[in-house]
């Protein structure tokens, strides 16, 4: 029922565009970019609007802030990794699979419904750019 | 999400994303998305399963290479929603007559909420009340319920009611973590909203925030859709 619904969503239409990888994975510096609005230094609010937030890669003491009942919060609760795989990356980077994580990863809030003319315009373009100043190759977006 | 993916491959980024729900994935054209059949809430999968997540993330990163853009590759395995099921989770028994239910229950799980605290680090607890408020919020829950108090008359607008639900909701489900033999995905969701005193208590208190019609923010989101 509820992906039913979300799939009926309408979505805004973007010329899809395309950048290139130019170096091996094993060079590449990666950073997460998740929906699942988390927050961390104790902000707890619900949120509900198209900002975004900074999670320092090596903060655990995330908390969930999104107004949505609709998903499963107890294997976030378990294990962050399941929605957020800042362990996993670290991980990956040690081993070489990766070239580097990024210093900081961003939480936006999923779910949204409107003209999304701020993350468009403003706040999405404002947090690409923190990530490609940080050296950021490639960007991993999880849902929740 | 897709949004984003669009926004962040124009300004030079590349980008890959986990796709949950693949309609929405088809119609938003992302340049690279991941579909896993998973249960909503848990992306990567399966928690406490490195081995699991790693495979996940290392789908996506492959799809990284691919300039044919928009890609959209179903990831290989499924996890089913086990929320019809709910955990099998036994509630305390009852120790103090003289209180309401619901809160003679919210009283027998602290001992199993602190376990759990203890043994996981973190708490989702914490929007608007600790583990000690919790009495509190659910007396107010019992005033809409028995005495038609509305949102206006406790103070409340539609956040904070939604985050008492899920301040609750998150006491229990972590309760729950540790009482329960079973904790798939949904299964203490379940549990909780249709097994417990103070689930049903925010069930009735959504059925008067939607008769009166006060507050369809608080009533769509009190607790979740599927929950009727």
């Amino acid at each position: 029922m509820i992906r039913k619904g979300v799939s009926e969503i309408p979505a805004p239409e973007f010329e899809v565009a395309v950048t290139t990888l130019t170096k091996p994975l094993s060079e590449c510096k990666v950073a997460i970019v998740t929906t699942a609005g988390l927050r961390h230094n104790g902000d707890v609010k619900l949120w509900f609007d198209e900002t975004f937030t900074v999670l320092p890669n090596d903060a655990r003491d995330l908390q969930l802030s999104h107004f949505s009942p609709n998903f499963d919060r107890a294997g976030l609760t378990q294990d962050l990794n399941v929605a957020y795989p800042a362990d996993r990356l670290d991980e990956m980077a040690a081993d070489g699979t990766i070239g580097g994580v990024a210093t900081n990863h961003l939480s936006f809030m999923g779910a949204q419904i409107g003209d999304f003319s701020t993350i468009t315009h403003d706040t999405g373009p404002a947090a690409a750019q923190m990530l490609i100043d940080d050296g950021v190759d490639v960007v991993i977006f999880t849902p929740v | 999400m897709s949004v984003l993916s669009h926004i962040f491959e124009a300004a030079g980024l590349v980008t890959v994303g986990i796709s949950i729900v693949r309609g929405q994935a088809e119609t938003a054209r992302p340049p690279r998305m991941l579909h896993c059949e998973f249960p909503l809430g848990r992306p990567l999968g399966k928690p406490d399963d490195a081995e699991f997540q790693r495979r996940v993330l290392t789908a996506m990163l492959e799809l990284t290479s691919r300039d044919d853009v928009p890609v959209l590759v179903d990831f290989p395995e499924v996890i089913e929603e086990e929320g019809d099921a709910p955990a099998a989770c036994p509630l305390p028994p009852r120790i103090d007559s003289d209180l309401h239910p619901a809160l003679d229950e919210l009283n027998g799980l602290r001992g199993a909420y602190d376990r759990n605290v203890s043994a996981v680090g973190r708490t989702l607890l914490g929007r608007v009340a600790g583990p000690d408020e919790l009495g509190g919020l659910i007396e107010q829950l019992i005033r809409i319920d028995e005495e038609n108090a509305t949102l206006a008359d406790l103070g409340w607008d539609a956040m904070h009611a939604i985050s008492v639900g899920q301040d609750l909701r998150a006491y229990y489900e972590e309760a729950g973590m540790q009482l329960a033999t079973n904790t798939g995905a949904r299964q203490l969701l379940t549990w909780f909203y249709e097994s417990t005193q103070t689930g049903n208590l925010l069930r009735r208190v959504r059925d008067k925030l939607k008769e009166t019609g006060e507050d369809q923010m608080a009533s769509t989101y009190l607790i979740p859709g599927t929950q009727s």
